[in-house]
């Protein structure tokens, strides 16, 4: 197939690979030919959900993976669900939940391949009560360059298996896996959203909720400094149980808004995200509850994906996209830690109003290369302003590296080898396993710079 | 729910089509070229809440087969309401325009090996008075054009030998239903370029499956096809053989 232009969810470095398609889990490899004496490499991509490059493969080829979007079997009676890696969550939600099931862990949009979650090993709000993607992940099947097909499981390949959860797609072709869901009475939520003043207070919700709350999640202003810097708002909810009186769910319930009916249909010549939308967007959007707690019930749509809501939403940020900054600090200084990042933030009056700030907990992710670790991860969204948004960058760098912790490689277009290294110590272990035919744009630029 | 037997069970049409009767519960009986590509069709449409289904392996051009395929179709569901006939090969236009074997075997793939199943499966349905065939033909059948009139011709016989048979049994409560898919992002068609006028196999299925429903005569998917051929159709040949399409 000739080559074709292939983006990220940030659409930062729109770039061209040559697309391999898959046309079925039994197919051999397909591999790019080699020319003048080198072997192109290739990667697999899902549904071009990751942010920065990590799913890109510029000059080499990608592997189609969403062409492989069979199902395989569904034990209704034990939930668990074997299918190939291209299907989509929101698939495996439509067919499970009207037998009564639901995903273990979801990411905040739907729209993601199984493959995709585990090479990324997704976490959701639940984090704390369940830990990642790849904690209910019974075995995959990985098709590796050289033809090899095998199974990974905690009992079957182990190490393979450690390796290719959250190992983002270097491993091999994740070609189909079977995951344990979880039981739920109703697609709906017992939603809980309690307004915070400073970032304080977050962190005593976070602890009196974690206990009885399975998800916990908060949206933080980063767009004042100051007195209002660090306010925001903490939602903490479970599924709803069994509810014996219908009389007592809401009517107008909204559920179909979220299925994603909206598109941004063209990309604007200019971010629409600056520091005038911004601080208006967030005084609205804190000040739009009034009392100190609301409680409600949600359908799980606009719970969990909020955002799949507009369709193409990431083309809001204008032709030059935006990057994503996701880092996670120990407990132990997670406090001061994210204060610093908050006002490092508020001051440079570069941030969006997607930030996000949540606990993660003591369940212990599979991959060595996963992302989540116990401790508090903040996340938002910066319209890509080049050079100064690159200084800014490098700050928070420097803050997270001092705490001790991580960025999200998912989320990532920007970080520096030294960065990468010194947030993942169990890279040594994971590079016996990378596949020799297979790279990726992210992984070249941290294996190669310092 | 409904007994489907799909020919060319294994093309992206017609998976998607056979995925949107199996989450309604349908019977379904595949017939395809490959087993393994029909065995793991089989599961998925199972595991989305297909009441049974059934697969055979099948090759189009083995005409003697045809009538077997049907009895084991008809035996394995009990009944037989519905045929989608969707098997076809992407002609190689410039092969086949030199070539007289190449060309005659991919008229006997895309046209006539179709007419014989719609001829055994219109005469089943026409003795149980009720039933669909439908039938994927395309908008290059609607006129030859320079560019694919092999693959074309074979799909004007299918459009013309549908329209006869449907004007027969309509009236004995049978329908023929002719579908003419304009560009669609397949495999087959993976190494064209794609642009705005092409369509995702899913839309086409939805088509097709909300057309047999109403028992439409002629689907052309996505609808605006059908305004493109009327143009295409009525340009006059004098104009017409001298531009390219």
């Amino acid at each position: 197939m000739p080559a074709q232009i292939f983006s990220s969810w940030g659409r930062v470095t729109p770039s061209l690979h040559e697309p391999l398609g898959l046309a079925s889990r039994h197919q051999a490899l397909p591999l790019p030919q080699v020319q003048s004496g080198v072997a192109a490499t290739v990667l697999p991509y899902g549904n071009g959900r990751s942010y920065g490059d990590s799913n890109l493969n510029p000059g080499g080829a990608l592997l189609l993976g969403r062409q492989l979007d069979r199902f395989i079997s569904f034990d209704a009676a034990t939930g668990v669900l074997s299918c190939e890696a291209g299907v989509l969550l929101e698939e495996i939600i439509k067919l499970a939940l009207p037998q009564g099931w639901f995903l273990n862990v979801t990411p905040g949009t739907q729209y993601v391949t199984v493959g995709g979650a585990i090479a990324n090993d997704v976490h959701g709000k639940n984090h704390h009560a369940v830990g990642s993607f790849g904690n209910h992940v019974l075995g995959f099947e990985l098709l590796r360059s050289d033809g090899s097909r095998r199974w990974c499981s905690p009992d079957d390949e182990p190490a393979l298996f450690a390796a290719t959860i959250g190992g983002l797609g270097l491993t091999g072709l994740i070609t189909w896996a079977t995951v344990q869901l979880r039981r739920v009475a109703n697609p709906l939520m017992d939603s809980e959203t309690v307004k915070f003043r400073n970032l304080g207070e977050f962190f005593e919700l976070s602890q009196a909720s974690e206990r009885d709350f399975e998800y916990t999640v908060s949206w933080i202003d980063c767009a004042f400094t100051g007195k209002r810097l660090g306010r925001g708002l903490f939602n903490r909810a479970n599924h709803a149980p069994v509810v014996m009186d219908t009389g007592a769910v809401p009517k107008n319930l909204p559920s179909g808004v979220a299925t994603g009916s909206l598109t941004v249909p063209i990309t604007p010549p200019i971010s629409l995200i600056n520091t005038v939308s911004l601080k208006g967007f967030n005084t609205l959007y804190y000040n739009k509850q009034v009392p100190d707690a609301v409680r409600t019930l949600q359908h799980y749509r606009p719970f969990f994906y909020p955002l799949d809501a507009l369709q193409q939403w990431n083309r809001i940020y204008g032709p030059k996209g935006f990057y994503q900054y996701q880092c996670v600090v120990p407990p132990a200084k997670a406090y001061s830690a994210t204060q610093q990042l908050l006002e490092t933030i508020a001051r440079s009056g570069m941030g969006s109003f997607l930030a996000v700030l949540k606990q993660f907990g003591e369940p212990a992710s599979r991959g060595l290369l996963s992302f989540p670790t116990p401790g508090t991860t903040l996340a938002l969204d910066f319209p890509n302003t080049g050079p100064k948004l690159h200084r800014l960058f490098a700050e928070l760098d420097r803050i997270v590296l001092d705490a001790g912790g991580r960025l999200y490689v998912g989320k990532d277009g920007r970080m520096s080898g030294a960065m990468f290294k010194a947030g993942y110590p169990r890279l040594n272990a994971f590079l016996p396993h990378v596949d020799p035919r297979f790279s990726s744009g992210w992984w070249r630029r941290v294996m190669e710079s310092t | 729910m409904n007994k489907i037997l799909i020919v060319g069970a294994s093309s992206a049409i017609a998976e998607a089509c056979a995925r949107r009767w199996a989450q309604r519960g349908d019977m379904l009986f595949l017939a395809a070229r490959g087993e393994a590509a029909l065995k793991s069709i089989a599961d998925d449409l199972k595991t989305r809440g297909a009441n049974k289904v059934g697969h055979r392996v099948f090759d189009a051009n083995a005409f003697d087969d045809h009538a077997a395929l049907l009895r084991e179709a008809t035996a394995f569901m009990g009944g037989l309401d519905t045929v989608l006939i969707a098997h076809g090969t992407l002609t190689d236009q410039a092969k086949g325009q030199s070539d007289v074997a190449y060309a005659l075997r991919e008229v006997a793939t895309n046209g006539t090996s179709v007419v014989s199943l719609m001829t055994l499966a219109g005469e089943q349905l026409a003795a149980q008075q009720r039933g669909t065939i439908a039938v994927i033909s395309s908008v290059a059948g609607d006129r030859g054009r320079q560019s694919n009139y092999v693959y074309g011709s074979a799909k004007a016989l299918v459009s013309a030998f549908a329209s006869g048979q449907r004007q027969r049994l309509r009236k004995l409560g049978v329908n023929v239903m002719t579908i003419k898919p304009g560009f669609v992002d397949t495999p087959m068609t993976a190494a064209f370029k794609k642009g705005a006028l092409w369509a995702k196999p899913d839309q086409v299925a939805k088509d097709i499956v909300g057309g047999i429903d109403a028992g439409r005569s002629i689907v052309y998917t996505p609808g605006f096809w059908r305004l493109i051929m009327l143009i295409i159709k009525h340009i006059p040949e004098f104009v017409f053989v001298k531009i390219a399409l």
